[in-house]
């Protein structure tokens, strides 16, 4: 049998495609941001764009956050479909009355007859030493907001189902890509920036998570960043006789708590990963969920492994430390296992 | 600029109404919050910021616009509401928390919406400008010939959401009209102790926008100075500024004990009321018999005690219904 070609496409260019197939296919999708327009979006992600489909449609605003995120609640309002790009999540300070206030509530206080279907797209992720302002995921922070569909996908051919899935939603829905997975020329060159993506237009629904390695013995859910360090991890675990299965959680809201609980009725451990901060965090909700309904499948206690509760570092050796990695993930696996 | 007929009695009966209608809620709120004022009590529970005496600003410019246009408010609403012409039963059934209310009861008195005349409100300052800016960049993007209203107060004219917004009008030359009522305080503090500017229509300057001032409450010019900014707007030629100098008769909120004026303050304001004037006005000016204007007042009375009706015999909403509309 003949080997189908597989296309290959970086993280940023997997985002720019589904945006533009969504963009072909409906009059009323447009996007705004800084730098979205002939730069193409800082991280890419709206590369290509503005030369298929001009200034009218692909935005450039001044760096008036407040402003823009609150025009696509008003545009949203009107009927518009706005993708609207927040540079870095970092910035989510200078406008997030608009956000969580606005955007995240006016649907539930019209008792649903207003309808904000945004997609606010925005950049998280550290390990390349820009420092506590630049490199935070802050997954948490809008997780715990109800209000807002938050998704995180991890591979190119995610990015690409997840992006068409927020930009058809009607719900507001916060779309974080991770700097270092969009296969950019100037970050670090990783395998899994890079991946399989078909041309057409796709979904890959909001809400669900993915089991990328299946294992018996423990079983280890990640995000973005941190479903490769698991990865990595795993096949370390494997020469040391340990099968480890990973989640890639995908979406934090909705979570799909029904793919980890089945996961430890079958491996009775659990580590959750997280590349945000430790203390009322991603890890702690799962931790909480395998305690509330998943208790008597468990043989030991969850263990979390995230960033310690400081500010993201500067210097190299310091933000290192901080974030999870795949070895420090293989140790605390080891840890559990043995217990 | 002469004003057609139906104009000023719209505009009339419609603050009349107004009126009536913050008095009733006025009363309302009040119920089971004697002797003892418990903010949480009695059939209208939570703040309440009433429009009394602000009633030219909302009709002034209303007057102007149609379904299609749109209009953002802040905390103090009632009076744009009314002039845009929210469902006013299902207004008053939303600020009693009932189940027929705008908002199923989600939203109360600062959370308005009503999307069939383009309506919603807001109890954070400042912060419907940019949706209001949201509304004229569609307006525009779609190709009509539709405005967006955006009401604030002058305190929030100090706000970032103001300046950013305006700047991005101007950049895009949108249709977008930001009518400033200030009432002299921002809760307790004077305007003169908050803001740099005698006035903010000053500040359009800033922008290279038109701005517009109008003096003392005055239901008249306010509708010269709309008319021209709102037909600016719909002709492609960009946004505006316009500051009413106007009054609030009321507390910030009810319940305000108002330690920071003088006592006689309102009443010598009450003096020299808009609505007054507008009725010896209409019967000397323009030679309206008074007994037209009770007819039209009656009718506007019978309006507000329907609704208030309606919202009194309207049922809660089930108590797991909390859980329902986060998603659509």
């Amino acid at each position: 049998m003949q080997k189908t070609k597989q296309r290959l496409l970086t993280g940023n260019k997997a985002i720019a495609e589904a945006i533009r197939l969504e963009m072909e296919r409906d009059p009323n999708v447009f996007v705004m941001g800084e730098d979205v327009g002939v730069y193409g979006g800082i991280f890419g992600a709206t590369e290509g764009l503005f030369q298929q489909f001009g200034p009218k449609r692909v935005i450039d605003t001044p760096i008036s956050e407040t402003a823009f995120i609150g025009a696509a609640i008003g545009a949203a309002a009107e009927g518009m479909r706005p993708i609207v790009e927040l540079m870095f999540v970092d910035f989510f300070g200078v406008c997030m009355d608009q956000i969580y206030n606005h955007m995240a509530k006016i649907p539930y206080m019209s008792g649903g007859r207003v309808k904000l279907p945004i997609v606010l797209m925005t950049a998280v992720g550290g390990g390349y030493s820009d420092a506590a302002q630049h490199s935070q995921t802050l997954y948490a922070t809008f997780a715990h907001l109800p209000g807002m569909k938050v998704v995180a996908p991890s591979t190119p051919y995610d990015l690409k189902g997840m992006m068409i899935s927020a930009i058809r939603d009607d719900n507001p829905v916060v779309f974080m890509f991770h700097k270092t997975l969009q296969g950019l020329g100037w970050m670090d060159q990783l395998d899994a920036s890079v991946g399989h993506v078909p041309e057409e237009a796709y979904i890959v629904p909001i809400g669900k998570a993915k089991v990328v390695r299946e294992g018996t013995d423990i079983t280890i859910v990640g995000i973005q960043m941190t479903t490769h360090h698991a990865l990595e991890a795993a096949k370390k675990l494997e020469q040391h006789g340990i099968q480890a299965e990973v989640i890639d959680l995908r979406s934090l809201v909705p979570l799909d708590r029904e793919t980890i609980l089945q996961s430890i009725k079958k491996t009775h451990r659990l580590l959750v990963v997280d590349e945000d901060y430790l203390s009322y965090g991603m890890t702690a909700e799962i931790a909480a969920l395998a305690a509330e309904e998943g208790l008597y499948d468990l043989d030991a206690p969850v263990r979390r492994l995230a960033v310690p509760d400081v500010p993201i570092p500067y210097s190299r050796p310091l933000e290192q430390f901080v974030l999870p990695n795949a070895d420090k993930i293989f140790h605390e696996a080891m840890k559990l296992v043995n217990e | 600029m002469t004003i057609s007929i139906d104009h000023l009695i719209w505009m009339y009966e419609t603050m009349y109404k107004i009126r009536y209608y913050e008095d009733k809620m006025a009363e309302a709120y009040a119920e089971g919050k004697n002797p003892v004022f418990n903010i949480g009590a009695g059939p209208v529970p939570g703040e309440m910021h009433l429009a009394t005496g602000q009633e030219p600003a909302a009709v002034g410019i209303c007057v102007h616009l149609k379904k299609e246009d749109t209009v953002t408010s802040p905390h103090r609403p009632h009076h744009h509401a009314i002039a845009k012409g929210v469902n006013l039963n299902r207004m008053t059934a939303e600020i009693f928390g009932k189940v027929t209310g705008l908002g199923k009861g989600k939203g109360g008195h600062m959370h308005l919406f009503d999307p069939d005349v383009k309506f919603s409100c807001g109890g954070i300052v400042g912060a419907g400008i940019p949706h209001a800016l949201g509304a004229a960049l569609a307006a525009k993007k779609k190709g009509t010939d539709w405005v967006a209203v955006a009401f604030i107060g002058e305190g929030a004219a100090n706000q970032g959401a103001f300046h950013e917004s305006l700047n991005m009008a101007a950049l895009w030359n949108l249709p977008l009209i930001v009518v400033i009522e200030n009432n002299q305080y921002g809760i307790s503090v004077p305007k003169s102790a908050s803001t740099s500017v005698p006035s903010n229509d000053i500040r359009a300057v800033a922008y290279g926008i038109k701005g517009y001032y109008v003096k003392d409450n005055d239901p008249i010019e306010m509708y010269n100075v709309s008319k021209e900014a709102v037909e600016r707007a719909r002709k492609g030629e960009g946004p505006s500024i316009i500051e009413i100098e106007t009054y609030r008769y009321l507390g910030h909120f009810q319940g305000d004990p108002e330690v920071y004026r003088d006592k006689n303050e309102v009443a010598l304001l009450r003096e020299k009321d808009p609505i007054v004037r507008m009725r010896q006005f209409l019967m000397k000016e323009h030679g309206i018999e008074e007994q037209r204007l009770i007819e039209l007042e009656n009718k506007a009375r019978q309006e507000v005690e329907a609704a208030y009706q309606f919202a009194r015999e309207s049922d809660y909403p089930e108590p797991e219904d909390a859980l329902k509309d986060l998603f659509v």
